[in-house]
């Protein structure tokens, strides 16, 4: 692919610049490369490194083995943590998957004002949780929100107290979550959906086949690449998503809503447990590896079947 | 990039009946309604008078209309001690946004370009290893970037911030230009090549006019995630530095007595009209970036 | 490519030097802080100017939110970054833990100038001095083991401040008979531990306190006295309404003052919200000891760390010790706040009833040793095992499933696990 032009009129400036052109793709790259190995490796090694020390209020190179880890996995809010992102990944990526392939086919069905329910949907993502944490925690409180709202308007058997409840107050998180990333799922299969050669699905409703059927046995099936796209961004969010939780429960109540990102962040900045922030950052990283690089790995190796 | 038919209609039949339209409709009217709840609540508190805020129900309009929320936001609420609005920190935001989106697409570009059309050995490699930054949970940079920036002097400025971002946005945008870029038929750049075409002028003049639907896509995304961090906001600037995020954070925790939520509420729309802005209005073709580049199988 | 970065980087080296022009303006003292809120900003103002008169800029770095969590983690952020604050506001253990890795200055010339040993009480002097040198500068005491009650309510029921806590739980019942909410609570971790600390106090005693959250004795956290405490956190949760949930502790006070709920187990700090909305203690509302707590004093202490930096900058430093040492400020500060000041020798007369009686009640606390660390403010134990001692409280409050056997249980392997 890189072919240089050469010309018999080459002067000694010419060669020098053809000389530099060779190496200017990779001159260019290089400081990407570089940043990527400093800031990100680098960085990854530091706290792999911290994780085996006794750091507590700042870091410390005192080698403790892996004391740290043994603290985390013994401790009994990382159980819950862990828990809670079981519970919270599968129901969040479950469902933002189904709700965002659901709302792209119906808005692909030559419906009026798409432009504006697409925008509806796709904004929640445009949004922090800084920004509308506030509003869902009035949503979601039975004083002020949903169950109010329902009393209010006369329907007094309503009840939704989920956030304030032990045992329930992780499926609001997954509520909030859902809102959020579900909307940019939809734009995902909905522009799968457009890619879609028309005519095998004229052909097939020439066929008499009727359009659940066309979909459930032609489009879906076509729509793979998206699937995979959209679980890798979804698990990966919801390995770190913090920012949910500190803005709807602050991890309550009690811990009920912890989740690894949470543990991680409080160990490492309010708790002065350095190295037990750093051992559960670690372990984060390889559950996100352990998904990641596969997926990386196939990414780079068919450069022509480009999926995000 | 083949097929790009945007607008063409799907498969409904035309006698498709009148029920299943309805059903589709209702759908898609419920479901908008679940995703506008939170935007609609906030917009009527932040019109409300600080009475009828404690006084009705979370969805109740407003009796009386009013903006003084929207004025105390931006000129008079209190951030700390100082009670001038959060207009300061809109601005440092404005700031710190123009300037890491302008670098980190741009850079994201050549990377892109590089990595399919003046291919080596190892590039795969390489590319593998800036995309797998996009999946790193950014707690864990904090104390060692804080470290960093203290030694190269960048700490606590607005520039030591974009450092930050542009950093952490590399691998996003250089996965979208080289998603892009991979379909972009490589005979055109033999054949500027042929013509006497360098590095440069091939990306200036042959691949940058063609990339409008991905760079829209690219600066949609790092603008919405950049205005929004709060995270590195929080940690590597100070006082007047801080972006709006930050001062959004302190006002939203700052009270006296009975809280302000009609001010809290305008201060958050304030934060959120920008990100809310681009979505709205770049929209459009984000959808139809995603299908151009990054999705399609 | 390489030009545009080169110009880009120009960009936003321009954009530094205007953030550098800005901060660098001679003789500022840089303070973060995590007091925000209405009451908590008026006071801070008041040193603020004194600064001022003092020919020293104020460099405001507020971080709200989280009791300081957020703070902290900037200050994290920060020292990492070799440039610390000139003062950051800290509690208890924390200012020890930054002490203990050598950040902190040394205030020793003027605390010994001022003559800073002879005013400030022991027991909290130990946390503003590392290694018998001060580090740290004390602006005020809290109490912790108050109750915060409407008056109007409590006339109107015809109901006095409860002495034991079986009488709490019948002026509780004939609150919540009344139609309102005997307890104002807010669903934070650092709220139920606030209660935790009087619930011990009350149940063991200040000894038995002093045992078990302050040296930590296994035998007295595994009692059967702390069965109780835990037991009497439960019954209290039952007094409140069920919206709790995130709920910020003023959000709490501010239900008290609208006479939505009685009481309030919190901080004198919600005396300064009373006092903002206008309220006067005696006449509209009332504070009085968690029962069986009388005469002990559970205190938290804010005081201002200050930073190891360079000698130009320590003058400012010791400019911001004296101004926050200063008679004068300590008054007129802890006044607006709601506590008490750091210093024992000023007078108590331009205090309210609660502030005359928080100051009455903590000579006598120092003399019968009942002044105590407040666990939940980080002032009975280090932060380690104080945050691993929150999970077991907050998990007992928020799931009565969890016997109070239980969570003794647990309490003791906790603290075993994290010392």
């Amino acid at each position: 692919m890189m072919t240089i032009a050469s010309s018999p009129r080459q002067t000694r400036a010419a060669s020098f610049a053809d000389w530099l052109e060779v190496r200017l793709p990779k001159l260019v790259l290089a400081p990407s490369v570089l940043i990527t190995l400093v800031f990100v490796y680098g960085f990854i090694a530091w706290t792999s490194i911290l994780s085996f020390t006794r750091s507590k209020t700042i870091p410390k190179m005192e080698w403790a083995g892996v004391l740290q880890y043994a603290k985390v996995l013994g401790h009994e809010r990382w159980h819950v943590a862990v828990h809670n992102l079981m519970i919270f990944g599968v129901l969040y990526v479950l469902i933002c998957m189904v709700l965002g392939l659901l709302i792209a086919i119906l808005l692909d069905q030559r419906i009026r004002h798409e432009g504006t329910l697409r925008a509806i949907f796709l904004y929640p993502m445009a949004l922090s949780f800084i920004v509308t944490g506030t509003a869902w925690k009035w949503i979601l409180n039975p004083g002020l929100g949903l169950e109010k709202l329902a009393h209010d308007w006369g329907w007094s058997s309503f009840h939704f107290d989920w956030i304030i409840n032990e045992q329930m107050a992780i499926y609001t998180i997954v509520i909030a979550g859902v809102w959020q990333a579900s909307g940019f799922v939809m734009a995902m299969f909905l522009a799968g959906l457009r890619g879609i050669d028309q005519d095998v699905i004229k052909a097939a409703s020439m066929d008499g086949a009727s359009l659940p059927l066309i979909y459930w046995r032609i489009i879906i099936p076509q729509l793979k690449p998206v699937f995979v796209s959209a679980l890798v961004i979804l698990t990966h969010l919801a390995i770190k998503s913090y920012e949910l939780v500190v803005a709807l429960t602050g991890a309550g109540p009690g811990y009920a809503t912890e989740l690894p990102s949470t543990f991680m962040y409080a160990h490492t900045f309010t708790r002065n447990q350095l190295g037990m922030g750093a051992a559960s950052a670690v372990m984060m990283l390889l559950t996100v590896a352990a998904i990641m690089v596969p997926y990386l790995y196939s990414e780079v190796r068919g450069p022509r079947t480009s999926s995000h | 990039m083949s097929s790009k038919n945007w607008d063409s209609p799907q498969m409904v039949q035309g006698s498709a009946n009148r029920w299943s339209r309805v059903i589709i409709y209702g759908l898609l009217i419920f479901f908008a309604a679940f995703y506008l709840m939170p935007l609609v609540v906030m917009l009527l508190t932040s019109f409300k008078p600080l009475s009828e805020v404690y006084a009705g129900n979370i969805l109740k309009l407003p009796a009386h209309w009013t903006t003084a929320s929207w004025v105390k936001a931006w000129g008079e609420a209190c951030v700390g001690l100082s009670c001038d609005g959060i207009k300061g920190y809109f601005w440092n935001s404005i700031k710190m946004v123009v300037s890491a989106v302008g670098v980190s697409t741009f850079v994201g570009a050549m990377n892109g370009y590089i990595l399919t059309k003046w291919r080596f050995k190892g590039d795969n490699l390489l590319f593998g290893l800036i995309l797998f930054g996009c999946f790193i949970p950014f707690q864990i940079v904090l104390i060692p970037m804080a470290a960093f920036l203290g030694k190269a002097g960048l700490a606590s400025s607005t520039s030591g911030l974009v450092f930050v971002h542009v950093v952490y946005g590399l691998c996003f945008t250089t996965l979208y230009f080289r998603n892009y870029y991979i379909a972009f038929p490589d005979e055109l750049v033999k054949a500027a090549m042929i013509d006497g075409a360098r590095f440069f002028r091939i990306f200036f003049r042959i691949l940058l006019p063609c990339s409008g639907p991905i760079i829209t896509v690219t600066v949609i995304w790092q603008f919405t995630n950049i205005w929004n961090d709060f995270l590195f906001g929080a940690s590597f600037t100070t006082g007047d530095t801080a972006p709006i995020t930050v001062a959004l954070n302190n006002i939203v925790n700052t009270s006296t007595g009975e809280r302000e939520y009609n001010v809290h509420m305008a201060a958050a729309m304030i934060a959120a009209l920008p990100t809310l802005l681009v979505y709205v209005v770049g929209g459009r073709y984000f959808v139809r970036g995603l299908m151009a580049g990054s999705v399609k199988g | 490519m390489k030009k545009s970065f080169l110009l880009s980087a120009a960009v936003a080296l321009v954009y530094s030097q205007i953030g550098t022009i800005q901060a660098a303006t001679d003789k500022e003292v840089e303070v973060v802080h995590w007091w925000t809120s209405g009451g908590e900003a008026t006071a801070l103002k008041v040193l603020k100017d004194d600064m001022q008169k003092r020919g020293f800029g104020w460099k405001d770095s507020p971080i709200a939110g989280g009791g300081g969590d957020q703070a902290r983690t900037v200050l994290r952020a920060r020292v990492a970054s070799g440039r610390p604050p000139e003062a950051m506001q800290m509690l208890g253990f924390n200012i020890q833990d930054y002490a203990e890795e050598g950040l902190l200055g040394n205030l020793d010339s003027i605390a010994s100038k001022e003559g800073w040993d002879k005013v400030v009480p022991a027991p909290l002097s130990r946390f503003s001095k590392y290694n018998g040198h001060w580090v740290a500068a004390p602006v005020n005491i809290h109490r912790t083991n108050w109750i915060w009650a409407n008056k109007e309510i409590f006339d109107k029921l015809k109901l006095t401040p409860p002495k034991t806590f079986d009488e709490l739980v019948a002026v509780a019942d004939k609150i919540r008979k009344a139609g309102y909410i005997p307890l104002a609570h807010g669903g934070q971790a650092w709220q139920e531990a606030t209660i935790f600390d009087s619930a011990v106090l009350s149940a063991g005693g200040p000894k038995f306190y002093k045992q078990a959250l302050i040296d930590l004795d296994p035998k007295a956290l595994g009692s059967k006295t702390m069965e109780k405490a835990f037991a009497q956190m439960q019954k209290l949760r039952g007094m409140m309404d069920p919206n709790f949930s995130g709920r910020d502790w003023n959000v709490a006070t501010s239900m008290v003052i609208n006479g939505k709920a009685a009481m309030q187990i919190m901080g004198d700090w919600a005396k300064g919200e009373f006092l903002k909305a206008g309220k006067k203690p005696n006449v509209d509302f009332l504070c009085f000891q968690y029962p069986q707590t009388e005469g002990s004093f559970t205190f938290n202490s804010d005081q201002f760390a200050m930073f190891k930096v360079g000698d130009d900058q320590a003058a400012g430093q010791m400019q911001l010790a004296s101004a926050i040492m200063d008679k004068g400020f300590q008054e007129k500060f802890n006044i607006a706040k709601g506590s008490i000041p750091a210093r024992m020798d000023v007078s108590g007369d331009n205090f309210d009833a609660c502030g005359k009686k928080s100051m009455a009640d903590l000579k006598v606390a120092l003399k019968n040793g009942s002044l105590l660390g407040s666990f939940a403010h980080g002032h009975a134990m280090p932060e380690s095992v104080k945050s691993a001692v929150y999970d077991v409280v907050t998990k007992s409050f928020n799931n009565l499933q969890v016997t109070p056997a239980q969570s003794v249980q647990q309490l003791v392997k906790v603290v075993e696990d994290s010392k």
